[in-house]
């Protein structure tokens, strides 16, 4: 019997991986960020929704992974090896980062998007892994929905339309 | 969810009231500013998951108008006045006396009107819930400037989580939901206000109030 293709839906600060047909969506990305690494010849790949940069924000037990970016990427990556993705070839595509709300008298937590960013490029740039493409910044929030056949992110905004990387 | 373990059924009826005077106030402001009778909900306080915040609000990819303002002073927190868009549109309409206003399709010199208007009444609202809440509780609170935002219901409600997603992966959400009178609208076309303590506030807002927490 054919297969339906199925979307894997991500919440906040969640992870999953999805191989083709299906597809895997996390919706209403603010400050977090969605961070995607895939196996293109696999047709493998996993999304992270990240919400904060660091860990040692954390002030609790047992810590969530998915919700941070220095322990979700590596996380992901390790579940992606497991499920038969190869070291080698893995790249990542990212979106998100918004600065939702403009306030006068910035506070850490207020560009907390841009942090996410760095703290996710970061991780990456640890583990090697390349960055094919990314939609950051601005003050959009979007829905990004990736194709693992395909290798294409679909990023959807209220304000700006569209778009795919 | 540490902060959450000492929380029990008094504590959440206790909230509850914090969210009835809060919301109380601001639609009586609501309800004289629109010249029309504003009914409220009776506030749900609820322990839930961050995907079941977004739900609350109609869902994390459902676009809303949302005022945001961060809570400084005694009890620190954040709060949402959040207004599904035909509502929006139907207080902008009133407060800007352009009856042909719509998001979809809008002139440059129209949006700018629209938007100070609509974060006047958030201003207007939130404000009347703070310095209610202020008096009830004899806590001093002062509200941030408050932000305005026309995006997904996930994308601006996870700003307010941010202090909360540190300690736990749950929040309490004191929620109130505003209705004109007789309009008999559904759930998803309502006015809210999303109320979010701080996970240190709770403690506070309990005993300025008199009643214990076990820590």
């Amino acid at each position: 019997m054919h297969k339906t293709a199925e979307i894997i839906k991500v919440g906040i600060a969640d992870m999953n991986i999805v191989k083709a047909p299906d597809l895997i969506r996390t919706t209403g990305l603010g400050s977090c960020v969605g961070v995607v690494l895939y196996d293109q010849a696999k047709e493998l790949a996993g999304m992270a929704h990240v919400m904060l940069p660091d860990s040692s924000l954390s002030r609790t037990e047992p810590l969530n992974k998915a919700k941070f970016a220095n322990t979700a990427i590596k996380e992901l990556f390790e579940i992606l090896m497991k499920s038969g993705a190869r070291q080698a070839v893995i790249k990542a595509k990212i979106a998100g980062g918004a600065q939702m709300f403009q306030f006068s008298g910035s506070s850490d937590m207020m560009r907390i998007g841009p942090r996410n960013v760095e703290a996710v490029l970061q991780e990456l740039k640890e583990l090697r892994i390349p960055v094919i493409a990314h939609d950051v910044g601005g003050n959009s929030g979007r829905t990004i929905e990736f194709d693992p056949k395909t290798g294409l992110m679909q990023i959807r905004t209220v304000n700006k339309g569209n778009s795919e990387i | 969810m540490t902060f959450l373990k000492n929380i029990s059924d008094i504590h959440l009826d206790i909230l509850k009231e914090v969210g009835n005077i809060g919301a109380g106030h601001a639609a009586t402001a609501l309800s004289t500013l629109m010249n029309k009778k504003i009914d409220m909900t009776v506030p749900s306080v609820r322990v839930v998951s961050f995907d079941e915040v977004m739900e609350l609000a109609g869902g994390a990819d459902n676009v809303v108008a949302s005022v945001f303002l961060r809570i400084e002073g005694e009890a620190p927190g954040s709060m949402f006045f959040i207004l599904p868009l035909p509502q929006a549109e139907k207080y902008i309409r009133q407060l800007t006396k352009n009856q042909s206003f719509t998001f979809s399709d809008v002139q440059d010199n129209d949006i700018e009107l629209a938007m100070s208007a609509l974060q006047e009444l958030g201003n207007i609202l939130s404000g009347s819930y703070l310095s209610s809440l202020s008096d009830f509780t004899h806590l001093s609170l002062y509200p941030s400037v408050p932000a305005l935002s026309v995006d997904m219901v996930g994308a601006v409600i996870t700003f307010g989580l941010l202090e909360l997603s540190q300690v736990s992966d749950y929040a309490i959400v004191i929620d109130t939901a505003l209705d004109e009178e007789d309009a008999k609208l559904p759930e998803s076309v309502r006015g809210h206000f999303f109320l979010l303590p701080d996970p240190d506030s709770f403690h506070i807002i309990f005993s300025a109030l008199g009643v214990k927490v076990d820590a």
